[in-house]
């Protein structure tokens, strides 16, 4: 019997028992982690169906991170989408600043169930890390976060809230010392020690089970905001829109309504300094199939398979890779995903701030970019929901410096 | 070739030289460098040198962006590679070069998503008409591996598969069953790397792995993970078919002050290492 907030998909739909959704999924991965990753899966199995786990998993989403997350109306900031309607989901409202603390919960309940004592993660803007760190120290894990060099800077605010937690944080140097390279050091990591450590991976990509766990843990998103937006608007939103990394946050809010194909489901992807720049993370818009970090998926790659370097002002969505149930919604024509850039995205980030008295994390404001884009598209009758997945506070350092609002060294005596 | 189905791949050139060892009492030394480095050129004559020093069977790594299984050494070189501009096309000359220079087997290892790209058909005929005797694909696992397999059969090339401590014997019988050529023992739970001793584990696995039907029937069991002296190469060889030395070889060039200087490293490692294999522990 399924909590309130622990609604993992129903019986019978995808993935396959192979973990495909479609053509994309699967599970590359080395022979070394293949009993550990089938653990996994077993162990999930078994949680799925264990009243106990979802007692337990929904006594910590109400209790500790506080859920249901609000539903908000913005309409001083709907004035500049054309006049549509605009609800945000508020996940940034969850204990740790982002939806990431949903899977997190999900997954340290499951590194109990398994009797491992270590956990590690990888971490882009930090919220994962800063997620994972959280729960273990409510459970008493030991915790190593994996983290891109350029991440660390850019993100420092995270990096300190991880080690006031207790978590080790390395900071990676390969590759392009990004969200890709933290993975690849993860799994590194987890090869060797695989028989006292869970990967507390933090997206809906990678091997089988974790595109679907990870969604299963982000499913109560959507359904939550389906229940909140009809009881507020008296219908479903013409269109629900989420920004897309890895996609943990967009198919969380997206998985409830598939079924509602009046509903759009609109990914917005990072596209850094413009598609044509080359300086991107669209993977979907740009990507070809491929095999990234444990599954078939979209992956920016050139033609002999080599991963490119991608490039986006966020940290959490500056990733080559994308969770396979995206591609496979991308190609059946069930979601819709859309690039938007740098430029835009700190736009949209600064006007929710001015209008609504809400501060974006960076990656949720390419959601924010990409409603004003479909509101001026439907018009005043236009009804739209979007995930907020995180506050900003992470992103002031950026913000400021992207925004000049910081005083110059000489300060006002200029 | 008059063939339509093109070249044939060097599998059974593989089986033998791993047959020859086993005739002479010893096991066979198998060496890793990758392609391109430290650059193309220099590449082909480092494989070609380790072939010279002793090595019976050489695997020439094809660079890869994320190479997740791989350790700070190979990481660094693959990154040398791929700074170099190696092409697939840089890798399949290595192979040509050092078979025909030589005469004797040499694999590729690489990651899946590579080989997926370029295309199986595409990668295996040209492989094989390279003179490559098989493949090593560490994260392509079997149950993934069909096509590879029918392509590869196709084109007279191994299937190289990797067995963990890890594995239970359930899949170290399936596993084995499916691969070619030899099936690669890790030593341990972990990526690419010298390490100081090589542990228990890799004779457990040895043990479990020669148990299995196709093992029994001939398959080689090979160790590779962590060996980089002749001491620890002739106590692998106590136990298994095949030494496998990677790192050890690359972190030669890697803190060799010039070419000549690493390519001489090269052949001397591959020639300690020879003589560690021929007395067993």
């Amino acid at each position: 019997m399924p909590s309130d907030f622990f609604i993992p998909d129903p019986e019978g739909q995808v993935p396959s028992a192979e973990g495909y959704f479609g053509a994309f999924g699967g599970k590359f991965i080395p022979e070394a982690l293949v009993a550990a990753v089938d653990e996994v899966a077993v162990e999930y199995d078994k949680a799925k169906a264990d009243p106990v786990f979802a007692a337990e998993l929904g006594d910590l989403l109400a209790n500790y991170t506080g859920r249901p997350s609000a539903l908000t109306e913005v309409p001083r900031f709907a004035e500049h989408a054309g006049g549509a309607r605009i609800f945000l989901k508020r996940e940034d409202l969850n204990h740790t600043g982002s939806h990431k603390i949903n899977n997190v919960l999900g997954q340290a309940l499951l590194t109990r169930r398994m009797g491992k004592t270590r956990v590690i993660a990888e971490t882009g803007a930090g919220q994962h890390g800063v997620a994972t760190a959280t729960a273990c120290a409510l459970f008493g894990l030991d915790c190593t976060i994996y983290m891109g060099e350029i991440d660390t800077q850019r993100q420092a605010l995270n990096v300190a809230r991880m080690r006031m937690l207790g978590a080790e944080v390395i900071a990676v140097k390969s590759g392009s010392r990004t969200l890709k390279d933290a993975i690849n050091e993860a799994f590194r990591d987890w090869v060797a020690n695989v028989e006292h450590t869970h990967y507390l991976f933090g997206t809906v990509a990678g091997p089988h089970p974790f595109p679907a766990m990870v969604r299963d843990f982000h499913r109560v998103i959507g359904v939550e905001a389906k229940r909140q937006i009809t009881a507020r608007a008296g219908r479903l939103p013409d269109a629900a829109i989420a920004c897309v990394g890895g996609g943990s946050n967009a198919i969380g809010l997206f998985h409830a309504f598939i079924p509602d194909t009046g509903v759009r489901l609109i990914g917005c992807e990072p596209a850094g300094h413009g598609i044509e720049s080359g300086e991107h993370a669209a993977t979907l818009t740009a990507g070809e199939p491929g095999i990234l970090h444990g599954s078939r998926s979209y992956v920016l790659q050139d033609e002999e398979g080599q991963i490119t370097e991608p490039y986006s002002i966020s940290a959490g969505l500056d990733y080559p890779g994308i969770g396979p149930e995206h591609s496979y919604l991308k190609d059946v024509g069930r979601g819709e995903y859309i690039a938007v850039t740098d430029d835009d995205a700190m736009q949209a980030l600064r006007l929710l701030s001015r209008t609504e008295g809400i501060i974006p994390a960076i990656e949720s404001a390419h959601a924010l970019a990409g409603a004003l884009r479909v509101g001026r598209e439907l018009g005043e009758e236009g009804l739209l929901l979007v995930n907020l997945s995180g506050r900003g506070d992470k992103d002031m350092d950026t913000a400021a410096r992207y925004f000049g609002l910081y005083d110059s060294p000489e300060g006002d005596a200029q | 070739m008059s063939e339509n189905t093109g070249s044939s791949g060097n599998i059974e050139l593989l089986n033998a030289a791993l047959a020859t060892a086993k005739a002479e009492n010893r096991a066979a030394l198998i060496a890793y460098l990758p392609a391109g480095f430290p650059t193309v050129e220099g590449g082909i004559e480092a494989v070609k040198a380790a072939l010279d020093g002793g090595a019976d069977v050489v695997e020439v790594g094809l660079p890869h962006s994320d190479p997740v299984l791989d350790g700070p050494v190979i990481q660094t070189a693959d990154d040398i590679a791929l700074r170099g501009g190696v092409r697939i096309a840089d890798v399949l000359r290595t192979v040509r070069e050092a078979h025909t220079a030589t005469g004797k087997p040499v694999l590729v290892m690489t990651y899946w998503n590579p080989i997926d790209r370029y295309g199986v058909e595409r990668f295996t005929a040209e492989l094989a008409e390279a003179g490559g005797a098989g493949c090593i694909l560490p994260d392509l696992p079997v149950e993934e591996s069909g096509l590879w397999r029918e392509h590869a059969e196709k084109h007279g090339l191994a299937t190289v598969f990797v067995v963990a401590p890890s594995s239970r014997d359930a899949r170290l019988a399936k596993i084995t069953e499916a691969g070619s050529g030899f099936v690669y023992a890790a030593s341990l739970m972990g990526v690419t790397g010298t390490r100081e001793s090589v542990g228990a584990q890799a004779q457990d696995l040895v043990r479990r792995t020669r148990d299995t039907p196709a093992a029994r029937r001939g398959l080689p069991v090979c160790v590779g993970l962590g060996v980089s002296n002749p001491e620890q190469a002739a106590e692998v060889a106590s136990f298994a078919d095949g030494v496998i030395v990677g790192s050890a070889f690359v972190k030669r060039l890697l803190d060799a002050p010039d070419q000549t200087a690493g390519l001489a490293a090269v052949r001397e490692l591959a020639g300690e290492l020879a003589r560690g294999v021929r007395s067993r522990a």
